[in-house]
């Protein structure tokens, strides 16, 4: 059975907010659309986004980090919001995994965007129905489109190729590879949902300096090293010996 | 979570709408074994009427939790697995039965179904009457069970959300029902009221027991386990919405903790206590019970707000700072 | 279970639509990735990157992906604009008036200055991409007073790499990545490369190199950094002298790199008596034609122990040392005179400085040293050097580095920027793989050979201004002054107090203008400059000045004409408003003779072309420019009888030349009659369908073996010179010791024969051109009491937002809707600052009210912000209360144009004493509280600004669906 899925490499991201803009624009105008936005041009403007990137620090200076975390619907594999869902219009694609909201079906009673812990459900304000990452599930398809565009508009986007899409069940996709090779892990795995989008730690690349790389016989302080000259008159072993 | 004034109503109506009906099929009952005087169809069938303008309120008030109200039919199809669509089938179950028990009063359609050896008549409002109680528990159960069942909303993953619906609903039916007979059957306003002050003493133990637990839970999400970062020191910079989100509209109250603190013995004082000091003066006056089921009503959407208020989402982990 | 679904999610959201995907470039910032711009029904449905475009190979950022909320956007100018008569000049009442009108008040007025005195029409344009063409309209016009961004950007970072190894990061080199180990970045935040910058630091990554940050803030491309060295701000040039002082006193640099391409070897006269005084000694080699360095130096050969010409075959110079020649002067290499320039900056010393330990400082240079000397990259790319040595490989030391603004907006930054480039240098990462790279038409000679004029008769009625308005002086005959030694630019550019001024001084232009010194001016034109907001330093006092009237009543700046695609801070301030298209709507050339995207295997050059019609009356700035210089018969716009010469913008791109025939235009790709030659040719009349048809781009890929070394790289010179990119072939040493600096100098000092600075300059000449980098306090950081301002502040950009100008877009304002003032959370802790509290920020200028927000990510002594996104209230089309002026704040308020007087009245722009640069980042501020009572809004506030005729309202609702039905919500 096919799972697809995002994998973000946090090692990698670097915050830009390509994945959240570029999401924003083909779902508005996609089968999604519109992806409605409120006071666009006022107070406290706010949208409908499917996927949003936030900042967190860890520690205290001077040991700290910056972390960049891009988050969007997970597709859970025991996805909680759907069997809440009172219309069946929360569902899980049986072929693919992704787990979508049927617009024509959804009543807006916000009950998924409970069940989901993640945050990752959002209603949309005008059309009053439930909106979600769709993983580009009218990209992903489409068949007008060339193979190398049929990936999700985040990930085409994104400048770091932090994000990766596949099939988590296919052991041999890249996003397994990556899931099991660099230490892929899900979000609250406490509650058991099997999240599908998996993310990929921070590696460190660190530098070790042995003492005697410090030290070494083709310094090239040597070559202009101007050794004394002494003087000729100087007394010297000459002056003594006899040999 | 975000108190939805739709929800606290829905739920908080239709539970004393329950609880009324509890209340008078349970006369009914005890009259029927003759340990309460009969009283006549119309105390029953008007009874039921307010039980159902009770649920007729709350059910308009759900309207306006849907985005969507024109496709609200279809929430009943998920009833194998969701409790909301249980509750959405139930409640209108509820009351077409409550219905027709009204009827079978106010018309006096009464034909009898059978009489058992021991003499009694089983008529058709008895029958029915039964049913609805089953369905009034079912309603209880699915109401109750669409918040239980959130096994991350910790506050409410807990059979106590299950047994203080049916305790609170019944609580502000039976302090009704006082009222209700004090009115117009002044001489059964005891009988109500006696139940009344034995059920709201058990909601306030349950709904005490609930706080307890609730003070004492620990978080089982943490920023930690939210973002998969060991490190113990972890602060949110930015959310990545600077002028909000859904996700900080529905799921954070917006209220102080000092009014969350101030909340607490209001719903406990006007929901339980005083109903019950009120109760306990043994003066069923229309007035008294009156006042003790507005109080108790008032306290109830302040107990319900409180309810959805406590109840910490763990998404909100991710909303933290506005940066 | 669930049933089959109803909205079918494949299905296409609109039946029948047409939809047709146009290739351009995208301009949502300066970067120029390649965009497909997907239409449906006419309407814009989607922008992705091109994947076969070289310099983002498909990817798009948040700006670039939201390009459809500029295009459609509610700022949007449509109709050229007249301040009504009798309306106050900022109060923002204007009326539609034609484009004839428009052009016949601008001629009339602008041909009365060109026939009087020039110089009183200014031209300056913000972050524009088309400096060629503005350039040479001010040129052609014949005023001196025309330049763009650069000065108040990255002029430092331009001259300090360019007068070191002849190329610089920014847009003509950057760090290759491809090849790299150790990778350093300084003072970088987003950068002019932004998205192939991105991926090359996650390839780099990936592949495991080690990325070490120095930044005195962790945020963005630091984040993932491997190590990040927090530094305090103004003092990176103190580091790395400290690590070019451990490198040599390990031995840990590149000698043969040394030797033979840098002038490390050359002889320096130490005869403090002489003319010559710190000059190399020539030998009679007679000096060439030409405006550089002729290879007539000496070195101390080890094997013979005499003096010999640089380079002589089987020579092999002493880099240290002294020596006295047969006359007995006392000369020492360049080197020897590093190595005792940065004896006394020890990694113990700058600590002190820097808030660096010393060990890590010696850790960094040991990293440095040894990835460098010990991961050589050998390339099996034969190649021969400008000496006619023939190489069998091109090697390299794997060490890269990047910096931008962090280092240039400083005061000290031309300096700190030397010493970077040197530091690189002793690495020899220069040109080689793994190293630094540049990108042609980089490298040039030391300096570049085009100057600015150097007398004030080069202004004069109806005639083109001879020279280039900007150019590299030399020496100080080539200052644009006059006999005082006063300045002739408005800007004082290229005069005695900021000579090597080479992008202008922006930031001082309104100051002076208001002023009258140098002089009055009549007209100012702006092209794509926020100038009353956050281009200009000291934004509230320059807001005054630009509506300030003098005795007579009559403004200061007499008329003042911008032009906008937006409804920007600025346009309140014109007389007359020039709309502009937006980029979807536009022809426009990167062209080689501006700022072209090459990449580091050879000369790329590309254009925009409209894949939108043009909204309302907007007319492309460049149409303007050719029409108004037809009209003012300037004499690249008309025949010879004074007739039109280009029909419109394309035709003018396609058709003009440098000098009749020379074959070389603005556009590199595809000349000659049928488009088969490239660099060079006659015009071709399909020259723009080629273009499109070639997703918008020219890359001419150089052969492997001009790819490296082209400072020295035979092969790659004369192909350069073949082709009309640089006028010389000899080689590009590096000037570890900077001959240049030593002029002036000199000058300073009176030695010279060249013209000497006025007396009360020549202090400040003689101190800061040092032949040698230095460290010095930054000037604003001098003359601050620091007691008093403990903190620095200083700004970042935002990757989701582009100065000023994305507020107007709905969806990037919604990531940074306002901004708040970081603070270290200990600093905030210990002034009684809470965590989102309101605070005052307060410099020796001015002080504004904004939020403070905790971080451990930022030096304790740094406070810093997200530029660019407060604005003013109205601005943008935004409603009053948005967030943007009621939470968003603006630093430039805090920042001054001028340092503090002089003992004589005067002041020096807040700039860098060598270069002009604008050093916004030199300012010192302290922070409190506000008070309880006081508002929670930013201050300064100004009156909101209103809405022009021919913008459309602001909808409180935006429900966007390119060219379908919009189910839901207006749009
Ligand atoms: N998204 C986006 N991209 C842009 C722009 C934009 O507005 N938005 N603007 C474009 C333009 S015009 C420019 S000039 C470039 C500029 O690109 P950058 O040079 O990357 O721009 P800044 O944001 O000024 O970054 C300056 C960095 O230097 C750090 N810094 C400040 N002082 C010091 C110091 O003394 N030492 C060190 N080591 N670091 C210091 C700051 O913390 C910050 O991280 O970006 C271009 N790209
Ligand atoms: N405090 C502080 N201030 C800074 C900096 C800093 O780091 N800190 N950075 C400085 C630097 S490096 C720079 S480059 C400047 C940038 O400052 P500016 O060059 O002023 O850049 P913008 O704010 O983007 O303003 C450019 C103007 O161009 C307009 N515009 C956009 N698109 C078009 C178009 O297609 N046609 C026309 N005609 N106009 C258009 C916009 O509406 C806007 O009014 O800011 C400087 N200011
Ligand atoms: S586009 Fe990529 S790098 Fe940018 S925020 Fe999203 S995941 Fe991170
Ligand atoms: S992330 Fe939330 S919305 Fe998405 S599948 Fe999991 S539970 Fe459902
Ligand atoms: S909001 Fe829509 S998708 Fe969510 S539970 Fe309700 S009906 Fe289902
Ligand atoms: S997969 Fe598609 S819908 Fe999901 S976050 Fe990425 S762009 Fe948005
Ligand atoms: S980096 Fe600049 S040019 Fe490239 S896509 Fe983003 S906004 Fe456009
Ligand atoms: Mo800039």
């Amino acid at each position: 059975m096919t799972q697809l899925a995002l994998v973000i490499d946090l090692n990698v991201c670097v915050g830009c907010s390509a994945c959240v803009t570029s999401c924003k624009e083909w779902n508005t105008s996609g089968s999604a659309g519109p992806l409605v936005d409120e006071r666009p041009y006022g107070e406290n403007p706010t949208g409908t986004f499917f996927n949003r990137v936030q900042t967190y620090e860890m520690g205290t200076f001077p040991n700290s980090e910056t972390m960049h975390f891009p988050k969007s619907c997970l597709h859970c594999e025991d996805p909680p919001c759907v069997p809440v869902c009172p219309t069946g219009a929360s569902y899980k694609r049986k072929e693919d995994g992704i787990v979508l909201v049927d617009y024509d079906k959804c009543i807006g009673c916000k009950y998924c965007s409970w069940a989901c812990p993640y945050g990752a459900r959002e209603i949309d304000e005008k059309q009053k129905v439930m909106k979600k990452c769709t993983l580009c599930v009218d990209r992903i398809y489409d068949m007008t489109m060339p193979e190398a565009d049929r990936k999700p508009s985040c990930v085409k986007a994104c400048p770091t190729s932090a994000r990766l899409f596949g099939d988590i069940h296919d052991p041999e996709s890249e996003v397994s590879q990556a899931i099991r090779e660099d230490g892929g892990y899900a979000l609250m795995p406490e509650w058991g949902t099997h999240p599908s989008n998996h993310y990929l730690p921070r590696r460190k690349t660190k530098m070790k300096i042995h003492a005697d790389e410090l030290e070494r016989a083709d310094n090239p302080l040597k070559l202009d090293q101007q050794l004394p000259k002494p003087d000729k008159d100087q007394s010297t072993l000459d002056d003594a010996s006899a040999w | 979570m975000k108190p939805a004034f739709s929800v606290i109503f829905l739920t908080t109506l239709i539970g004393a709408a329950q609880g009324l009906f509890l209340a008078l099929f349970t006369h009914q009952s005890y009259a029927l074994f003759g340990l309460l005087p009969m009283q006549s169809d119309d105390f029953y069938g008007y009874g039921t009427l307010i039980v159902l303008a009770l649920l007729a309120a709350g059910l308009v008030a759900s309207f306006f939790h849907l985005g969507r109200p024109e496709r609200a039919w279809r929430a009943a199809t998920q009833w194998r697995t969701s409790w909301l669509s249980r509750e959405v089938i139930v409640l209108p179950a509820f009351m077409g039965v409550a219905f027709l028990f009204g009827v079978s009063h106010l018309f006096g359609i009464r034909p009898e179904i059978v009489t058992l050896p021991s003499g009694m008549v089983i008529d058709l409002s008895v029958i029915l009457g039964a049913a609805g109680t089953l369905l009034a528990f079912a309603l209880f159960v699915c109401t109750a069970m669409i918040y239980a069942c959130l096994r991350f909303l910790r506050e409410w993953h807990s059979p106590l959300t299950v047994i203080n619906y049916i305790l609170m609903g019944g609580s502000s039916g039976f302090v009704l029902a006082a009222f209700y007979a004090a009115s117009f059957a002044p001489d059964q306003a005891d009988f109500f009221a006696g139940w009344a002050i034995i059920i709201t003493i058990l909601a306030l133990i349950g709904r005490a027991a609930s706080l307890f637990r609730n003070a004492r839970l620990k978080p089982t999400s943490t920023i930690q386990t939210a973002i998969g970062v060991k490190h113990p020191q972890i602060t949110q910079r930015s959310m990545g919405a600077m002028g909000g989100s859904f996700n900080t509209r529905e799921f954070f109250h917006g209220k102080s903790a000092g009014f969350l603190r101030a909340i607490k013995p209001a719903f406990l004082l006007l929901g339980f206590v005083l109903p019950l000091v009120l109760l306990a003066l043994g003066l069923f006056t229309p007035a008294l019970l009156g006042l003790a089921f507005i109080l108790q009503y008032a306290g109830l959407l302040a107990e319900r707000w409180f309810f959805f208020a406590q109840a910490n989402h763990p998404q909100n982990l991710y909303y933290q700072t506005i940066g | 279970m669930p049933s089959t679904p109803l909205h079918d999610p494949l299905a296409p959201p609109v039946a029948g639509a047409t939809t047709e995907i146009k290739k351009t470039t995208c301009y949502m910032c300066a970067c120029r990735c390649g965009i497909r711009v997907h239409l449906r029904n006419g309407e814009v449905r989607y922008i992705d990157g091109n994947p076969d475009h070289p310099l983002n190979g498909g990817v798009i950022c948040a700006k670039g992906s939201s390009g459809i909320m500029k295009q459609y956007s509610p700022a949007r100018l449509t109709k050229p604009l007249r301040r009504k008569p009798g309306s106050e000049r900022g109060a923002g009442e204007f009326e539609e008036i034609s484009w004839e009108e428009t052009f016949s008040i601008l001629a009339e007025r602008l041909g009365k200055l060109r026939a009087t005195d020039p110089k009183k029409f200014a031209l300056f344009t913000g972050r524009d991409q088309m400096q060629a063409l503005t350039g040479m309209f001010a040129r052609q016009f014949g005023t001196p007073n025309y330049a763009a961004h650069g000065g108040f950007c990255s002029v430092n970072m331009a001259a300090g790499m360019i007068y070191t190894i002849g190329g610089s990061f920014w847009e003509f080199g950057g760090p290759d990545l491809e090849r790299s180990k150790l990778f350093i970045m300084i003072g970088t935040a987003e950068d002019h490369h932004s998205n192939p910058l991105k991926v090359a630091l996650s390839k780099f990554k990936r592949e495991g190199g080690r990325f070490i940050s120095i930044n005195p803030v962790r945020t963005g491309y630091s984040a993932i950094a491997d190590e990040w060295v927090p530094i305090r701000p103004g003092t990176d040039g103190a580091l790395f002298l400290a690590i070019i002082h451990e490198l040599i006193e390990l031995g840990l640099y590149d000698r043969e790199f040394l030797v033979r391409y840098t002038n490390s070897g050359q002889l320096v006269n130490l005869d403090a008596e002489h003319d010559e005084f710190g000059m190399f000694v020539r030998t009679e080699v007679p000096e060439e034609e030409g405006c550089y360095d002729p290879q007539n130096k000496l070195w101390w050969d080890r094997n013979t122990n005499k003096p010999v010409v640089t380079h002589t075959e089987g020579a092999d110079p002493f880099l240290r040392g002294e020596f006295k020649l047969s006359d007995g002067t006392p000369v020492k290499p360049a080197f020897q005179l590093l190595k005792e320039r940065v004896a006394e900056y020890t990694p113990e010393w700058a600590e002190g400085v820097t808030g660096i330990s010393a060990d890590t400082i010696r850790r960094l240079a040991h990293e440095m040293g040894i990835t460098a000397r010990d991961q050589k990259i050998e390339l099996p790319i034969a190649w021969t050097d400008s000496w006619g040595k023939e190489h069998s490989s091109v090697t390299g030391n794997p060490v890269a580095f990047h910096a931008m603004r962090g280092l240039a907006a400083h005061s000290n930054g031309f300096h700190t920027i030397r010493a970077l480039s040197i530091l690189m240098t002793l690495l020899g990462t220069i040109d080689r793989p793994g190293g630094f790279r540049h990108k042609p038409p980089f490298p040039r000679p030391i300096p570049p050979c085009a100057r600015p004029p150097n007398d004030p008769r080069a202004v004069q009625p109806n005639t083109p201004l001879d020279g280039m308005p900007l150019g590299w002086p030399a020496d100080p005959d080539d200052l644009f002054v006059d006999k005082e030694g006063e300045p002739v630019r408005i800007d004082k550019g290229f005069s005695w107090e900021y000579p090597l001024s080479a992008h202008g001084l922006m930031h001082n232009v309104i100051t002076n203008a208001w002023r009258g010194d140098p002089y009055k001016i009549d007209t100012l034109l702006l092209f794509m400059a926020n100038m009353a907001w956050n281009s200009t330093m000291n934004t509230s006092e320059v807001r005054k000045m630009l509506t300030d009237k003098d005795e007579n009543g009559e403004y200061k700046i007499p008329n003042i004409v911008v032009c906008d695609a937006f409804h920007s801070e600025t346009t309140a301030f014109a007389d007359l408003i020039l709309p502009d298209t937006t980029y979807l709507e536009r022809h426009d050339v990167m062209s080689m003779l501006d700022r072209p995207i090459s990449e580091f295997d050879g000369p790329v050059d590309s254009v925009r072309i409209p894949v939108m019609p043009r909204t309302g009356e907007c007319r492309p700035f460049q149409e303007v420019l050719i029409e108004l210089g037809t009209r003012l018969k300037l004499p690249a716009f008309v025949t010879a009888d004074g007739t039109r010469k280009y029909r419109d913008y394309p035709d003018f791109i396609v058709n003009w030349e440098t000098a009749p025939g020379s074959g070389i235009g603005f556009l590199s790709g595809w000349r000659g009659k049928g488009g088969e030659k490239s660099m060079k040719g006659e015009p071709n009349p399909n020259q723009w369908e080629m273009y499109a048809k070639n997703d918008c781009v020219h890359h001419e890929v150089l052969p492997r073996s001009y790819q490296f070394m082209r400072n020295w790289n035979k092969g790659y010179l004369e192909w350069s010179q073949r082709n009309g990119i640089t006028r010389y072939s000899e080689p590009i040493l590096i000037h570890l010791y900077s001959e240049v600096m030593q002029k002036f100098r000199l000058a300073a000092q009176g030695k010279s024969i060249t013209r000497q600075p006025p007396k009360h300059l020549a202090k400040r000449v003689e101190t800061y051109f040092d032949p040698l980098p230095f460290y010095y306090e930054p000037l604003e950081t001098q003359a601050s009491d620091k007691q008093k301002y403990p903190l620095s502040a200083v700004t970042q950009r935002p990757m989701a937002m582009y100065h000023s100008w994305d507020s107007q877009n709905a969806w990037l304002r919604q990531i940074h809707a306002h901004n708040y003032l970081y603070v270290n959370a200990q600093t905030a802790k210990n002034a009684g600052i809470a965590d989102g509290d309101w605070i005052w920020c307060e410099s020796q200028w001015g002080k504004v009210r904004c939020m403070a927000r905790y971080s451990e990510s930022v030096e304790p002594g740094t406070v810093w912000t997200w530029n660019a996104i407060g604005k003013a209230a109205g601005a943008w089309n935004l409603t009053p209360d948005a967030n943007e002026s009621q939470q968003g704040f603006l630093l430039n308020h805090l920042i001054s144009e001028e340092l503090p007087k002089q003992a004589d009245g005067s002041r020096f722009s807040n700039s860098d004493p060598i270069t002009g640069q604008a050093a916004w980042y030199d300012v010192r501020v302290r922070i409190y509280k506000a008070e309880a009572g006081e508002p929670t809004q930013t201050s300064p506030q100004f009156p909101p600004m209103k809405q022009y005729p021919g913008m459309k309202q602001a909808p409180s609702w935006l429900a966007y669906f390119g060219g379908g039905k919009k189910k839901g919500g207006a749009k």
